[in-house]
């Protein structure tokens, strides 16, 4: 049972890190890629971690499973404090440089 | 009392990343704790008091965290449609956007949440001033309502 | 199970050298910056699956937390340190001079 459900979870974060590549290769701009990173890319990790420290609690809970499973938790809270804050550092840098939008109308960058 | 909750905080996750528990490790943990509390005990709080509505921002941020879970399905389903349609529908833009928060921390919490909510992220922020980018018009509108704001408002007592 | 992750394994391994296109073509440094960024994330969970299928994964955990860390720290240094430069861009009055010149 638990099992299929952390295969469940570990498959949708394959999922969204498809996404989130496929929309790194694909967008126009820069600003347009973080879009699709920032957000793929997070909850990607959240999906996949979650699903692996599910398993790991698949043998009973031990002192020492449980413990590995609250490091791995762990892991998932940094990547979600982390993600965006360095998403918007990117950014702040491409408005510093001049990077220049992409829009409808004008065209290429 | 503000070394005394950075030293908890501290010794707690020792014992979590470390994982032995016999007096030696133990003892070597409250050496180090107690020598970096010493050293850094003003970075993670600035504050010196803490009130019991310090307590209430905790429960509700808490409260906040499924809500916000809920959103970042939601936007992940909506780039994930944007990304794999053929023809790309976007049509990205700059907003700017005034925001009547005032603490460092609802300011921290509420860029981080537009960032992970459909369709936008903070690029800048002036003087309370967001600027974001967004995907298309109708998130642009979303955002500008300000429903998310008033959640945060809610969260850090600022309503 | 371990069948299972070793496929998962290198589903993630694809979609890094898929990343990595971008980070070699990317017209701006900040592309390759964000590129990298992705791969980190991505290798965090193939550190936690290796951990799953030699059966150690108290160690691996460890590895894994340092390596999350690590690439926070080096996206936010690259980008604090590309922040003022002018000629990222190519296109750029940067470029056409040194065009010019040579």
């Amino acid at each position: 049972m638990i099992t299929v459900l952390s295969i469940l979870l570990f498959l949708a974060g394959v999922f969204f890190f498809f996404t989130a590549t496929v929309g790194l290769l694909r967008m126009p701009d820069f600003y347009c890629r973080m879009q699709a990173t920032g957000k793929g890319d997070t909850l990607g990790a959240f999906l996949t971690i979650t699903g692996l420290a599910l398993y790991n609690l698949n043998h009973g809970f031990t002192l020492a499973a449980v413990l590995v499973s609250l490091k791995i938790m762990f892991i998932v809270v940094f990547i979600f404090v982390a993600n965006p804050t360095a998403t918007h550092a990117i950014a702040k840098a491409g408005m510093d440089c001049g990077v220049e939008p992409w829009t409808k109308e004008g065209g290429n960058t | 009392m503000r070394y005394i909750v950075v030293f908890l905080i501290l010794f707690a996750h020792w014992v979590i990343w470390s994982g032995m528990l016999d007096a030696f490790h133990l003892s070597l943990g409250v050496i180090s704790c107690g020598i970096v509390t010493a050293m850094s005990h003003d970075f993670l709080f600035r504050r010196d008091k803490f009130l019991p509505q310090h307590i209430t921002e905790v429960f509700r941020f808490i409260f906040y965290i499924p809500w916000l879970m809920y959103q970042i399905f939601l936007s992940n389903i909506h780039v994930a449609k944007i990304v794999l349609s053929p023809d790309m529908p976007i049509d990205p833009k700059f907003v700017w956007y005034k925001s009547k928060l005032k603490k460092d921390i609802s300011h921290a919490a509420y860029s981080n949440s537009i960032t992970l909510t459909p369709g936008t992220i903070t690029t800048d922020i002036v003087d309370g001033q967001y600027y974001v980018h967004c995907l298309d018009q109708k998130v642009a509108d979303d955002l500008l309502t300000g429903d998310m704001e008033k959640k945060v408002a809610h969260v850090f007592l600022e309503d | 199970m371990e069948n299972f992750f070793i496929g998962a394994g290198l589903a993630l391994g694809f979609l890094t050298l898929l990343c990595l296109y971008r980070a070699i073509v990317g017209p701006t440094v900040l592309d390759r910056i964000v590129s990298i960024g992705v791969i980190g994330t991505k290798t965090t969970v193939i550190l936690l699956l290796m951990g799953f299928i030699y059966g150690r994964a108290d160690m691996f955990v460890d590895i894994a937390l340092a390596y999350a860390l690590l690439n926070f720290l080096a996206t936010i240094s690259a980008a604090k340190f590309f922040r003022t430069r002018k000629s990222i861009q190519p296109g750029h009055k940067y470029f056409k001079e040194r065009e010019g010149r040579e």
